[in-house]
């Protein structure tokens, strides 16, 4: 079964429309990567995928379960992790772990939950200090333990890597390949091509809210004769 | 599903009170204390103290009247600093009164005693010793105050005596009333309207400012807190989370009601002690029947936290239209009017005695109602109680009704006011 499948997704803010008519769809245990400039609409595809936002029309499924219909079966086994997110600062990571696990599971099985995003988060010792006191790094790390340690079906991570130094970024990137080797489908937005052709199996393009081109990196980059995905991205928009 | 509401509960308070929220409450309760304390000492050293002054008598000491004026020193206790016949020491005697410390100087005038006796008046200078410009300043010199009227009264008792046979106390007060108060459905026998009024105002002081001080600290709290989750995308984060919305509104509500109630703890601690500071020989009007028993109280603590979760309920609809922490904060502006509108009402005019339109509106907030409970409660007028309390509880549930349906729509993520924004970037992009 398909991990998600969007057809025909329209969603306006009043009268500003900010994704016009986008279709495409996850493989299961597949990485893909929506690309595209800031305010193309990637963020709000996202959140229109996880429950957040309101449908204006389309028709959206993660694993068979209508986001519409049943938000609350799409919320057990899904993840988000919001760009530029925060934790709750008066909260040791740990602590956060905790909070976020007991909406999942109790016992000894959230205990496993929370050991899985310790260890996912590699903090050491600072796990036990306050969120307050992390750096940005430190903070992401968190984050993406918190998302992965529920063993979502689907991970749904927006602009992860973004504003993080070389190191961190490459870290987190190599979580999100092992997280799809286990099996879970992940679902990315940035706007770093070179980070995208890297991770994805497939990508789509997505510029002022509808998608101009999609498959895997290479077909595309064949298909335009084009050195990488920018060069492929620029081809696309200026015809 | 209880679990997970225990959850958001314990999470809230672990968030909410912390020592940067719980510190300014208690400074505030310990402020109280303090002034109930300094007020409450300072008035007490006064009316104990004796007079200490300073004298010169240019009319010699053995006449009738301006004996009146030694004796009357003797009887409080005075302490005598300077004494003299000649008025070129008064440079010396306003020296000795500056270094002593000493409240005044009386200058007694040459010809007081027969000035008196002749049915003038007596003439007296007094050199007032001020210490410091504070606002208790001018207390200090009351002993003095205090001993001049006293002389005052015994010399006319003096003049009375000497001319007539009748008890001089009843040629100066020669009526006696006996008072009978009535309050609603009660009669106070032997109170006049000053005392119940006193009584009443010193019990009805205390609601009105805690419900005020404690909806307008929690008030910015909360609506900060909600700016802060949104701009953490904390809020963003456990809206994804297989919850249901109404158990993450009542969460929220309930954890930061339990605060509210520990502030609301604090500070009862605080005005407890500056109430008991202050009443010196007050009236206990409780052998009236005008007191609160156990249900009484409970009434009003159920309308204490009814009105905190009104007040809740109101900052969270509030703050789910800030987009972040600094947006938040203007909007704390109503909520505070709220609280301050009822406050001033109970504080200087009562309920009764506005016009019905004012009343409306006063019962349309909800915060009045705990406010004026003791007082309603005491004067017998449970109607208004009752009412009050279903009131609270419809406006209650209202607000948690639309916290869940903003919390259900995309208000919550994108606010108001950014369309704006949005449409500008769009039009942009389409040329
Ligand atoms: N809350 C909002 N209200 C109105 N317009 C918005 C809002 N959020 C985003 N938009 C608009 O929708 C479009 C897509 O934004 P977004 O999905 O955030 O793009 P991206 O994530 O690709 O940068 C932009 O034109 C943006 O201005
Ligand atoms: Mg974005």
């Amino acid at each position: 079964m398909d991990a998600l499948v969007v057809k025909d997704l329209y969603k306006a803010y009043g009268n500003d429309v900010a994704v016009g008519g986008v279709s495409f769809d996850v493989k299961d245990g597949e990485i893909f990567g929506l690309i595209g400039p800031n305010g193309a609409g990637k963020t709000t595809t996202l959140r229109v995928i996880s429950t957040l936002l309101t449908v204006t029309s389309g028709e959206l499924t993660v694993y068979g379960k209508s986001v519409t219909e049943e938000p609350n079966e799409v919320r057990k086994i899904i993840s988000y992790l919001p760009e530029d997110a925060g934790a709750y600062k008066n909260l040791t990571g740990r602590q956060y772990l905790e909070f976020i696990a007991g909406f999942f599971t109790s016992g000894s099985t959230k205990k496993e939950m929370v050991d899985r995003g310790v260890g996912i988060a590699n903090l050491g010792e600072r796990i036990d200090s306050k969120v307050d006191t992390y750096s940005k790094g430190m903070m992401r790390r968190l984050l993406i333990a918190r998302a992965i340690m529920t063993q979502p079906k689907l991970a749904i991570l927006d602009e992860v890597t973004s504003g993080l130094d070389v190191i961190n970024a490459t870290e987190i990137r190599g979580i999100i390949k092992d997280l799809s080797k286990e099996g879970t489908s992940v679902l990315l937005s940035s706007h770093n091509m070179f980070e995208v052709e890297y991770l994805c199996d497939r990508v789509a393009l997505i510029d002022k809210g509808k998608i101009v081109a999609d498959g895997a990196p290479d077909e595309l980059k064949k298909e335009y004769s084009a050195n990488n995905i920018e060069e492929v991205f620029i081809k696309v928009v200026r015809g | 599903m209880i679990s997970h509401l225990w959850h958001l509960i314990k999470k809230e308070v672990r968030e909410l009170l912390t020592p940067a929220t719980v510190i300014p409450i208690v400074i505030m309760a310990i402020i109280f204390a303090s002034i109930g304390n300094l007020t409450g000492g300072a008035v007490e050293d006064t009316l104990s103290a004796s007079p200490v002054i300073g004298i010169i008598n240019l009319d010699g000491d053995n006449e009738t009247y301006s004996a009146i004026i030694y004796d009357t020193a003797i009887a409080m206790n005075a302490s005598i600093v300077f004494e003299s016949d000649d008025i070129n020491d008064l440079q010396e005697g306003l020296d000795v009164v500056r270094e002593r410390g000493a409240m005044a100087l009386i200058v007694i005038g040459p010809d007081y005693n027969e000035s008196i006796s002749s049915g003038e008046k007596g003439n007296l200078t007094v050199y007032w010793n001020m210490k410091g410009t504070g606002i208790f300043s001018s207390m200090s010199s009351a002993p003095v105050d205090i001993m001049l009227s006293e002389v005052s009264r015994s010399t006319t008792y003096a003049l009375i005596e000497e001319s007539s046979d009748l008890d001089p106390e009843n040629i100066t007060s020669p009526i006696v009333y006996s008072s009978t108060t009535l309050l609603g459905d009660k009669e106070l026998v032997g109170l006049g309207p000053e005392t119940v009024a006193g009584f009443l105002q010193s019990q009805s002081f205390t609601m009105p400012m805690l419900i005020m001080i404690i909806i307008v600290m929690l008030g910015g709290i909360i609506i900060s807190s909600m700016g802060q989750e949104k701009e953490n995308k904390t809020l963003e984060t456990l809206l994804t989370l297989p919850v249901n919305r109404t158990v993450i509104v009542s969460g929220k509500l309930l954890g930061s009601a339990i605060v509210g109630l520990v502030f609301a703890g604090i500070y009862m601690v605080g005005m407890n002690i500056y109430m008991d500071n202050l009443m010196i020989g007050d009236v206990d009007l409780s052998e009236f029947g005008i007191s609160m028993g156990t249900a009484e109280t409970a009434l009003v603590g159920l309308m204490v936290v009814l009105a905190i979760v009104c007040a809740l309920g109101i900052c969270m609809i509030l703050g789910a239209f800030a987009m972040n922490y600094k947006a938040a904060q203007s909007l704390t502006i109503p909520i505070t009017f709220l609280a301050l509108i009822p406050f001033f009402v109970t504080m200087f005019t009562d309920y009764q005695s506005l016009s019905p339109i004012l009343q409306a509106l006063m019962f349309a907030i909800p915060f009045t109602h705990p406010m004026m409970a003791t007082n309603n409660i005491m004067v017998g007028n449970m109607e208004l109680v009752y009412y009050g309390i279903a009131y609270l509880a419809i406006f209650a549930l209202a607000t948690v009704f639309i916290t869940v349906r903003l919390y259900k729509s995309d208000i919550l993520l994108t606010g108001v006011g950014t369309t704006v924004k949005g449409s500008r970037t769009r039009r942009r992009m389409r040329k």
